[in-house]
């Protein structure tokens, strides 16, 4: 692609526990899956490195335990990372590696530039607090300090995630596992973020269910041109939802391209292995 | 039981921890500092934060006030003037004007404070963010990050739930355009007293273990949404039955035998001065 990236990830680690002279070196670190057998450092993501272009979704595919939300977790700043960069094409934060800026920085990249939707809502949600309280909390983040305008924002994005509005006000914790989901949506989208991430947003869900949120992202991302990066184990989600598909193995990229390609033609011996025993 | 073997029940090293915790208070408004706590011999939420504060600043030529609730004759606050007067041997008042140190739960008295006297206020809950995020190294890292989002989501809810900010008394105030801060559960309508309050305010909170400050002369404004100004209470129309009073803090009481609801001064002593310097005679002209 010629196109400029919108997000770059480069070389990111994320390791848990010190390391030992038998791991520390990259280049000859000798690993039991993803950590060390002599002093049990998880190295969860390796030399991690992406580009995300404008309006795309780019999807993560990799068994559990491969470091994909940690490496969402990193990438949204909720974890610190051992080493790497990630840089924003943007006017404000131009070639600024985010990984070393200040928490503020930070937060002010988190409520205006992205959106998050947690593996699990209660990561996400206020759970005893209103869904239109919920996101109201992304727009004050982000801000804003005139009720009428957030509750009319709100109103319109619990609709477009097909919450009935005289539920707006109704604790998430009343709803079923699909409308939080929907709530987390809507409330990550409340920003008009450039970059949406999405951690396996539709495990645990039922498969009808899971259909439902999975039409509402693709229209999502048909409608406004958001930029997104969707994590799943489930080929069938990266199949339906991405453009291009990152394999991910032991906290290391082993294969990416075209999803197309890489469900066609996989090229990793790993990747043929989870293609083929899915189709 | 406490014998006089120290002047204001504390030691001297007591004494001067709880001072630095206020200098550093007043050095850096609105932010809380962390104190030890010391074992009172009244029980933890009867004011030992503010009885700590108190004991820590007095001297012999101090006149202590201490109102609860706008009473100076409560059971409470009477207990707390019996120990640091038997410790210190200070004169008390009721008069707000005469006292060089108040100590208070839960008002800012009527009369306007000056510069030299000081209010301590007792608090129970000094943290404004503790009902959105329970974990207090977090709470304190987002203070230090000035992330007051929280703060501002409750008030939202307020407004989703009753269609106004429906805290009735603790409305959350920004000090010095800085840190939020409780004001302690002070009714909405003294919030204002605070702004550039010519007398130092110093808030105490003992079973939380902090203490914090509004120096003389600082900004305090309550949040507020664009949409939603922040209002005090209003008793519009409505005047003390004793006093005559309009412009101050009414408690709403019920005639039990005729079932009609009339108002009183909630501070008492600004009431009783009232009646006691002539006004009387203004007000049984205006109102009789
Ligand atoms: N706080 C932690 N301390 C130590 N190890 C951790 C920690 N968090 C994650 N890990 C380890 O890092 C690795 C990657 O975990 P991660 O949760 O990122 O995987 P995942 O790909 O999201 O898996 P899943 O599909 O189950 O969600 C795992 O081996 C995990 O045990
Ligand atoms: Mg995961
Ligand atoms: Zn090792």
């Amino acid at each position: 692609m010629c196109e400029e990236a919108l997000l770059r990830v480069r070389n990111l680690d994320k390791r848990f526990g010190p390391g030992c002279p038998e791991c520390k070196e990259r280049t000859n670190r000798n690993l039991e899956k993803n950590y060390c057998s002599v002093c049990g450092t998880v190295y969860a993501c390796q030399d991690v490195s992406f580009d995300l272009f404008p309006g795309e979704i780019l999807g993560i595919v990799g068994e559990s335990g491969s470091g994909k939300s940690t490496m969402m977790q990193c990438l949204y700043f909720d974890a610190d990372v051992s080493s790497g960069e990630a840089t924003l094409n943007d006017p404000e934060l131009q070639d600024e590696n985010m990984f070393q800026l200040s928490s503020q920085k930070k937060r002010y990249i988190r409520n205006h530039k992205y959106g998050m939707v947690y593996q699990n809502p209660v990561n996400g949600l206020k759970m005893n607090f209103s869904s239109m309280g919920n996101i109201a909390e992304k727009l004050i983040s982000a801000g804003k300090r005139n009720v009428s305008e957030m509750e009319t924002t709100g109103n319109q994005l619990l609709e477009s995630v097909h919450i009935p509005l005289f539920r707006s006000k109704e604790e998430p914790r009343n709803f079923s596992g699909g409308m939080q989901q929907r709530v987390q949506i809507a409330k990550a989208l409340s920003n008009n973020p450039p970059i949406l991430f999405l951690d396996e947003v539709t495990t645990g869900l039922d498969l009808s269910v899971q259909a439902n949120v999975l039409d509402l992202i693709k229209k999502i991302q048909r409608e406004s041109g958001i930029s997104m990066v969707v994590v799943s184990h489930d080929l069938a989600v990266i199949r339906m939802l991405a453009d291009r598909t990152v394999v991910m193995l032991n906290g290391s990229i082993i294969e990416q391209g075209l999803t197309d390609q890489i469900l066609e033609d996989p090229q990793h011996a790993y990747t043929q292995r989870l293609v083929y025993s899915l189709l | 039981m406490m014998t006089a073997t120290h002047f204001a029940f504390f030691d001297e090293g007591s004494k001067k921890e709880i001072r630095r915790a206020t200098l550093k208070a007043v050095a850096i408004p609105g932010y809380q500092v962390p104190f030890a706590s010391r074992e009172m011999p009244i029980a933890r939420g009867w004011g030992t934060g503010g009885l700590q504060l108190t004991l820590s600043l007095i001297g012999t030529q101090d006149t202590l006030k201490v109102i609860d609730q706008g009473a100076d004759e409560s059971v409470n606050a009477v207990s707390i003037k019996k120990l640091v007067q038997e410790t210190t041997g200070v004169d008390l008042t009721e008069q707000t004007e005469a006292a060089t140190l108040i100590q208070s739960r839960h008002r800012i008295p009527e009369v306007t404070l000056t510069e030299d006297q000081i209010l301590v206020l007792q608090v129970p809950t000094p943290e404004p963010l503790r009902k959105v995020e329970a974990r207090e190294y977090v709470t304190k890292r987002l203070h230090a990050e000035d992330e007051y989002s929280g703060a501002w989501l409750m008030l939202f809810e307020q407004i989703m739930k009753y269609g106004k900010t429906a805290t009735g008394a603790d409305h959350p105030v920004f000090v010095n355009h800085r840190y939020v801060m409780a004001p302690s559960p002070i009714p909405r309508f003294d919030n204002p007293k605070m702004h550039q309050s010519e007398a130092l305010i110093l808030l105490g909170a003992g079973r939380e273990k902090k203490i914090y400050a509004i120096p003389p002369y600082t900004d305090v404004a309550s949040l507020a949404f664009e949409d939603y100004p922040f209002t005090v209470e209003s008793f519009a129309g409505q005047h003390c039955h004793l006093c005559g009073a309009e412009d101050v803090f009414l408690d709403e009481l019920i005639d039990e035998a005729t079932g009609e609801t009339y108002y009183q001064c909630n501070d008492t002593s600004y009431c009783m001065g009232r009646l006691n310097s002539g006004e009387r005679q203004e007000v049984v002209h205006n109102h009789v």
